[in-house]
């Protein structure tokens, strides 16, 4: 068995292209830019055409791509269900920090 | 290998049509997908269905499963030899390889020998990993040990497992749901594709002490009313080291005192809070002289603490 020591690259280091997230998340630049159109995923900076994306987006990117594959969805199913699953990860997010508030 | 019972996983009949084997499928991705379920040992559920489904839903493929006759889940098994028709003649060594690998492998074999499609560049099998870390590991950074059998191909496309262990480094500050990637460590690539990443999913195992949101930790501080009433000097414990905390006269109980930078540490330098939050304890037993002076107290003080629900 081999054995090799990496440096995990963090969210904040990486900044991908859209064609790189393309690649990486296995969906279509036509596919990423309706994703952005819909307001599920967001560009860290750049203006269209010179887009960059953090590592958030890649995650987003590859489930969506799951969600596709998986349950073969067509992109509007794949949009609101990424909507919704943002907002109940806000929700859990807000959940957790108020029952961290919360003495035991 | 142990043999697979696709039909039973998937909870149809062998002769079971084509659309019945998706929507048996669809039900069954919809109760473990893993992105949408809560279900315990969904994702291991999600992933025996989908190598079901992968088989059963490509008729070459359920072709070749079928052949390979009825067998019981988990019964030891061993390919025919004309199995290795499906490599073009080469004859596939078995050992070691996982039953998946014989219908990856025919999906491997047509790319390299070109029959379904232009053969071109495929990316590696990317790889997701669940890496629950302790609170004290988020604060330090840490290293983890990762064993992994990714899948390669060789030039007749049968696949092997590589067995793999991979030493990765945690950065410090690394907090629940944050995804971190391991980029190239995947599978490898074919026909000059580039390898597939491997993706660390990290969440906080639960701390004993603190309570996590974001970068802030929530602790909870107990003083006596009379350490409260009077104020008093307490040692905090803290990521770092115990320190000393100034309990400032009439502290309120489920008062929180923020401890600045005391949390876990920013990916770019600072770092969240500490928020030790009161709450006040009295001793399960009285001493004698305890006892007299509460009393003397109760008489004494004219304080009405329910004044506001009169």
């Amino acid at each position: 068995m081999t054995s090799e020591r990496h440096e995990a690259a963090s969210p904040d280091d990486d900044r991908l292209r859209i064609s790189e997230l393309a690649d990486l998340a296995g969906l279509s630049e036509a596919e990423l830019i309706a994703l952005v159109d819909c307001g599920v995923l967001a560009p860290a900076e750049g203006l269209p055409g010179q887009w960059v994306f953090g590592l958030r987006s890649l995650t987003v990117a590859r489930t969506a791509r799951r969600l596709r594959e998986e349950f073969e969805l067509e992109p509007h199913g794949v949009a609101l269900l990424l909507g919704f699953m943002a907002r109940i990860r806000r929700l859990e997010e807000e959940l957790r920090e108020l029952q961290a508030r919360l003495p035991r | 290998m142990k043999f697979k019972d696709y039909y039973a996983i998937l909870g149809v009949e062998r002769g079971a049509t084509a659309d019945a084997i998706k929507d048996a499928y669809r039900k069954l991705a919809r109760k473990y997908h893993p992105d949408v379920s809560r279900e315990a040992n969904a994702e291991a559920r999600f992933k025996e269905v989908a190598e079901a489904y992968a088989t059963l839903k490509d008729p070459e493929k359920r072709a070749a499963y079928d052949q390979l006759g009825r067998h019981g889940s988990g019964e030891d098994f061993r390919p025919p030899p004309e199995w290795s028709t499906h490599f073009g003649g080469a004859a596939p060594a078995f050992d070691g390889m996982d039953f998946a690998d014989l219908f990856a492998g025919l999906a491997g074999h047509r790319r390299s020998a070109g029959r379904q499609g232009p053969a071109g560049p495929m990316r590696g099998q990317d790889y997701e990993v669940a890496v629950p870390i302790t609170v004290e590991e988020s604060f330090r950074g840490t290293e983890v040990s990762l064993d992994l059998a990714t899948t390669e191909f060789d030039e007749h496309g049968m696949p092997r497992r590589v067995p793999r262990n991979l030493k990765a480094r945690i950065p410090k500050g690394a907090t629940e749901g944050q995804v971190l990637r391991l980029p190239g460590q995947g599978g490898n690539g074919l026909q000059g594709g580039r390898d597939g990443d491997v993706y660390l999913n990290i969440s906080l195992r639960p701390h004993r002490l603190y309570r996590v949101s974001g970068r802030d930790l929530y602790l909870d501080l107990p003083l006596t009313p009379w350490e409260a009433a009077l104020g008093a000097s307490v040692e905090i414990p803290t990521l770092a080291g115990a320190v000393d905390l100034k309990v400032p006269a009439g502290t309120r109980g489920g008062q929180q005192m923020r401890l600045a930078g005391r949390g876990l540490p920013m990916p770019k330098g600072g770092a969240g809070d500490l928020y030790a939050i009161v709450q006040f304890v009295m001793p399960l037993e009285l001493t004698e002289r305890e006892r007299e002076l509460l009393k003397e107290l109760a008489t004494a003080s004219t304080f009405n603490p329910r004044r506001q629900l009169a």
